[in-house]
């Protein structure tokens, strides 16, 4: 099993899912997935807490016992992914603890006392850095999603669609942090690259010595050296102590735990850009080197396995983002596809990074279908599943980026309706 | 007269709090650093961990270090330290296979390195690194030489009698070689 098929989940019964997210516990009757709701039917210390002295402070926060996110692992253990719970969250920035994770040999433990990362090759000058050499160096911290071309390969197959998948199982490999590092351009500049030298190939420090070749224009633009995420030091599962970050392009290429720089004139052809993360096409031909991640929606809510409770006013809302700058646009259809409206775009909409969206329906009650569309500033338009198979053929899953559907049944019930739009 | 001034301007600055900034004559006179070219941080590498460190093996031969395998010798190195994982042949692993010349028309299911892997080289790029999972780098070169000459074997893409070393690695022609092309999306309203 690869990391773009979708992991299976415990059931989750309807009504108490439902109970849990309204705040309405039965705890004699509801039995969920989370163990937020195990300890939400415990006795709470005081029914009134306006009449008891609360906790005092703390050197480190929790999270209120009744939200409880988790990742999903994959099926198969060992597992090597887990996914973010997107629809669970707000904003757009994902709590570096729920990030998702992909791992070829598990997450190294490194201390960052003795990490090195070692720039050589095509150089006038073979370098060593340090953490600190690093983090010594001018920084920049920018907001950019992570999204592993994997993601969502699931959403799509010519044999059977799923109908009972969450956002979370169909597209949780996408994460969105504040990254800070040092500029690769900055390090580069340091060991002074040769005429001649056109690709970087990044090794990781885990047990698969991970490594992807990447071309020198996109080290010397925008690419990092990253050491912080979302105000603190990188977690281990997304590359402690410092990573490549290259925003906009498939996650894989971002190498983590990242010991080393070489510069070339060709590019490896590691296991990673020729066997895996390449799109076999029509025609017999595949395509490699498919670096950037096009423009892409989804709907968090109301997805499955949410229940509408009843008619009226609901807010529509999900993120967007692009590898190639800006999402300028999303619409929504609450009618199978046949009419598109613009959402609201919450700021802020920044480059290579998701932007939430939102739109208030009012649903009166029919069976219908719910679909999310975005346009980036190229122009592109995220394709309709029919276009995507048109243009890509049925052999490959990565960079599934098509247009999703949600199911709204008559009963308030939400499923993913792909099915009933092919 | 000037003193006076001064000290009222602090005076003012102060009530102010630290939020207050400076004139805009002030800050254009004040010095900025320019950033240098080199930092000068870090250190220089050393060539013992260049050549701890650097074991890429690209497409043309370069890294590949001395060494030779045969097909017989592989078998044996393969059931001892792959089968476990990849299967007894390298075809009963759906996700793991190594073994397959389906057509293409059955994808994504059937990809291994007979129908898929472009480079030969890339077998010993990624063994060397990654494999066996539970002891990665624990082949010898000539186990990794002889291991890929029976995986090309089992294939069909080098004979019973082949012997694998730095020469005639990179000489070998994947069949899927030619199937690759460059990434053509370039935004804008084509869907590719």
């Amino acid at each position: 099993m690869s990391e773009h098929e979708i992991p299976r989940q415990r059931a989750i019964p309807r009504r108490a899912w439902l109970a849990t997210t309204t705040g309405v516990i039965a705890a004699s009757v509801v039995k969920t997935r989370f163990d937020a709701v195990d300890l939400l039917a415990q006795e709470p210390a005081s029914p009134d807490p306006t009449k008891v002295m609360g906790r005092l402070v703390s050197e480190l926060g929790t999270r209120s016992p009744a939200e409880q996110p988790r990742r999903i692992l994959r099926a198969l253990e060992p597992s090597s992914s887990s996914r973010t719970p997107i629809a669970a969250l707000h904003g757009i920035i994902t709590p570096s603890d729920l990030h998702f994770e992909r791992h070829h040999a598990g997450v190294p433990e490194i201390d960052p006392q003795r990490y090195e990362l070692l720039i050589h090759g095509m150089v006038e000058r073979p370098m060593v850095f340090g953490l600190a050499d690093l983090k010594r160096y001018p920084s920049v911290s920018r907001i950019h999603f992570l999204e592993c071309s994997g993601n969502g390969g699931g959403a799509y197959s010519p044999n059977r669609i799923q109908t009972e998948v969450t956002p979370q199982q169909m597209d949780g490999l996408l994460s969105t942090s504040e990254w800070t590092g040092v500029p690769m351009a900055t390090l580069l500049r340091e060991v002074g690259v040769r005429p001649g030298a056109t690709w970087v190939i990044a090794e990781g420090g885990d047990a698969a010595l991970m490594n992807r070749s990447i071309p020198i224009e996109k080290a010397m633009d925008d690419a990092l050296i990253a050491y912080g995420q979302n105000g603190e030091a990188i977690r281990p599962e997304q590359g402690y102590p410092a990573r490549v970050f290259l925003p906009g392009w498939e996650g894989n290429t971002s190498v983590k735990w990242v010991r080393r720089l070489e510069l070339t004139d060709q590019p490896v052809m590691s296991r990673e850009e020729t066997s895996n993360y390449t799109d076999p096409l029509k025609g017999g031909i595949a395509r490699q080197f498919s670096f950037v991640m096009d423009a892409k929606s989804v709907i968090t809510f109301p997805t499955y396995p949410y229940a509408l409770p009843d008619r009226g006013w609901w807010e529509i809302q999900g993120v967007a983002w692009t590898g190639r700058g800006r999402i300028t646009r999303v619409e929504i259809s609450t009618d199978r596809g046949r009419s598109w409206v613009p959402a609201a775009l919450q700021e802020p909409v920044l480059p290579l990074a998701t932007v939430r969206f939102r739109h208030l329906w009012n649903w009166d009650g029919r069976e219908t279908i719910l679909m999310s569309r975005a346009t980036d500033e190229t122009g592109y338009v995220q394709p309709t599943v029919q276009q995507f198979v048109e243009a890509r053929g049925e052999r490959t899953s990565y960079h599934s980026n098509h247009i999703r559907a949600w199911k709204v049944a008559t009963t308030g019930e939400v499923t993913y309706g792909l099915g009933d739009v092919l | 007269m000037t003193r006076v001034v001064s000290v009222v301007l602090v005076v003012t600055f102060a009530a102010c709090g630290p939020g207050a900034s400076a004139s805009p004559d002030e800050a254009a006179t004040a010095a900025v650093d320019r950033p240098p070219e080199r930092f000068g941080f870090g250190r220089p590498a050393e060539a013992a961990q260049i050549a701890a460190w650097d074991i890429d093996v690209r497409p043309d031969g370069q890294g590949l270090p001395p060494g030779q395998g045969s097909v017989s010798e592989g078998e044996e190195v393969y059931l001892r330290r792959c089968a476990q994982c990849h299967g007894p042949t390298g075809a009963e692993v759906p996700s793991l296979r190594l073994v397959g010349t389906q057509p293409w028309e059955d994808f994504p299911a059937n990809r291994a390195v007979g129908n898929y892997w472009p480079y030969a080289t890339t077998l010993y790029d990624y063994v060397v690194r990654a494999m066996p999972q539970d002891a990665p780098g624990s082949l010898t070169a000539d186990e990794t030489y002889a291991v890929i000459a029976y995986v090309l074997h089992r294939n069909e893409i080098v004979p019973a009698d082949a012997v694998m070393d730095a020469t005639t690695l990179p000489a070998v022609r994947m069949p899927a070689r030619d199937r690759f092309v460059p990434d053509d999306r370039t935004g804008g309203p084509t869907i590719r």
